[in-house]
């Protein structure tokens, strides 16, 4: 695997308020990311995410530490052709209709003319925004503008896309469009660096993470060797049986129409329960071994913090 | 090809703003006004249109450069498009350069609709074409010039309310700058404090330079070493506020 973008002991500091004194964003971030993977780069708010992207796009000029994007120095050019950057809560010129500003932000790249047309034309059929290619960008919704936003980032056909909080402001029916198109772009094996809150969205698509807290990388590696598989209890939703007779085997959750929801620790107690609603022939609605999620993994790593 | 490109965004967005046509209107009223003017004072009617005419042409130009100036790179922060223009393949001198040039092409765009105005309604007095009157222009928009890269460079740094006051400050200072040499210096005894007011004499940028006004009115003879001096200062002045502005904006972080 060729590395696509790697980080050594980035560090950020900002003079804040009136009398400055100075708050310590980055403590030195190291991380490396791999050619076509879906990373995601998580963290509670102020941790320091939109300061690394900002620091890798060169919008913001670390004190310290080294940023290199395919080989090159992040401020290259040449490193700066090869990638696409949707921000979180995407502003632009909201003076230009759709096509136009696309067409604004190609004349940034070099680019056959004819190709450009047609490349505009794709990327708004891509976002779903055809319908609204001659629509001023002040008239855009706000899952408009994420998808538009989407479209500027995919217009130079980069190998490594930044998006911070892709997702943010969708709704369900627009997230899963956008995570369509985000696992798409891996399978043209372009990669894929996603900031996000969304943890269920993560978990789905990227396969290796770095949390980071107040500045610093806690945890970083694949999804499946940073959350273990191991069933940590299972959920049990059955009706027809009194929820008392379960007292000794589960703890009992909730009791709505008549159905009753049991978390169930130990896997010999799992079949007990079973046993004991086939025998009093009481309905069993579902049940579901809970593994580890990422959301545990981080709550536990920021509560530790 | 990307400064063009961030150059024709700007001049785009400026004429999407209503302020501009506010501006412009305004200025139209105040040269057609000139003719009211000549009817009521006494005197050569198309001299009095002309010195009307041309004041309003720079007061509402500089006008247009300072409040537009003073929020052409601030607003970019603000409204946070920079962060998706500067992520592209663009060093941020071009950007800079961009903006400067797409206010610059919007100020002679409206000097020249301005000018159109102007000179109809001197043709309506003489049936002729006073084509002198087009140097007295040409600095005006010179001076627009300058006056932008100095709206540009607070505006890297500072709010558009005080950008707007920095850079009218710079104007009115620069339109005053002669009283310096014309009557301070030469009251001034010989010493520490004559040299001192010498120097900030010749640091503080001189306006008037630009000011052609009364000999094109009056047809009086300009010397051409004179539109020499003027255009070279023009050119290096906003220059080196170019590369001042510049300056700071490499080292801006855009937060």
């Amino acid at each position: 695997m060729t590395t696509v973008l790697t980080i050594k002991d980035l560090h950020k500091s900002f003079n804040i308020g009136f009398i400055p004194k100075k708050r310590k964003i980055l403590k030195g971030i190291s991380l490396s990311v791999e050619q076509g993977e879906i990373f995601g780069y998580l963290g509670p708010n102020g941790a320091g995410k939109t300061t690394t992207i900002k620091c890798i796009l060169g919008l913001i000029l670390p004190q310290k530490g080294k940023i290199e994007i395919f080989g090159n120095p992040h401020l290259a050019l040449k490193a700066k052709e090869k990638i696409g950057f949707l921000p979180e809560n995407p502003y632009f010129y909201d003076h230009l209709t759709a096509s136009e500003f696309l067409d604004f932000y190609s004349q940034l790249y070099v680019m056959d003319k004819n190709k450009k047309e047609e490349k505009i034309k794709n990327l708004l059929q891509l976002v779903g925004l055809e319908q609204s290619a001659g629509l001023q960008l002040r008239k855009f919704s706000r899952g408009m503008m994420q998808r538009i936003g989407l479209a500027q980032a995919l217009l130079n056909d980069p190998s490594l896309v930044f998006l911070d909080e892709p997702l943010g402001g969708l709704d369900p029916v627009g997230r899963k469009e956008i995570r369509d198109i985000i696992a798409r772009l891996k399978e043209e094996g372009k990669t894929v660096f996603l900031c996000s809150h969304i943890l269920q969205d993560i978990e789905m698509i990227c396969d290796r993470v770095a949390i980071i807290v107040n500045g610093k990388i806690i945890n970083q590696g694949a999804l499946q060797d940073l959350i273990s598989e191991k069933t940590h209890f299972t959920e049990v939703v059955f009706s027809g049986v009194d929820p008392r007779e379960f007292e000794s085997l589960a703890e009992r959750l909730s009791d709505q129409s008549g159905r009753t929801l049991l978390k169930v620790f130990e896997e010999e107690n799992v079949q007990k329960v079973l046993e004991l609603i086939q025998s009093k022939k009481g309905k069993l609605h579902s049940l579901i071994p809970r593994t580890e999620t990422l959301e545990d993994l981080f709550m536990e790593v920021v509560k530790q913090k | 090809m990307k400064i063009k490109a961030i150059a024709f965004n700007t001049f785009k967005e400026a004429l999407r703003d209503r302020v501009l046509y506010l501006i412009l209107f305004f200025a139209a009223v105040c040269i057609i006004f000139s003719r009211l003017l000549a009817l009521l004072t006494v005197g050569d009617p198309v001299k009095i249109i002309m010195d009307v005419g041309l004041a309003s042409l720079s007061f509402f130009g500089a006008l247009m450069a300072i409040l537009m100036g003073a929020g052409l790179v601030f607003k970019e922060i603000d409204k946070k498009t920079i962060y998706t223009t500067l992520s592209k393949p663009i060093h941020r001198y071009q950007f800079l350069l961009g903006k400067f040039f797409g206010l610059v092409l919007t100020l002679f765009i409206m000097l020249l609709l301005m000018s159109l105005i102007f000179l109809v309604l001197i043709y309506f007095h003489t049936f002729k074409i006073e084509w002198e009157i087009l140097i007295a222009i040409l600095f005006i928009f010179l001076e627009l010039c300058l006056i932008t890269s100095v709206a540009m460079l607070f505006s890297c740094f500072s709010t558009p309310i005080l950008s707007s006051l920095f850079t009218l400050s710079f104007y009115i200072i620069g339109h005053s700058v002669w009283g310096l040499e014309e009557i301070l210096i030469q009251k001034i005894k010989p010493g520490i404090g004559k040299i001192l007011v010498q120097i900030i004499y010749h640091i503080l940028p001189d306006l008037e330079n630009f000011n052609f006004k009364t000999e094109i009115v009056h047809h009086l003879s300009i010397p051409s070493t004179i539109f020499l001096y003027s255009t070279l200062y023009a050119i290096f002045y906003t220059l080196f506020i170019l590369v001042l502005a510049m300056l700071v904006f490499r080292k801006r972080d855009f937060i």
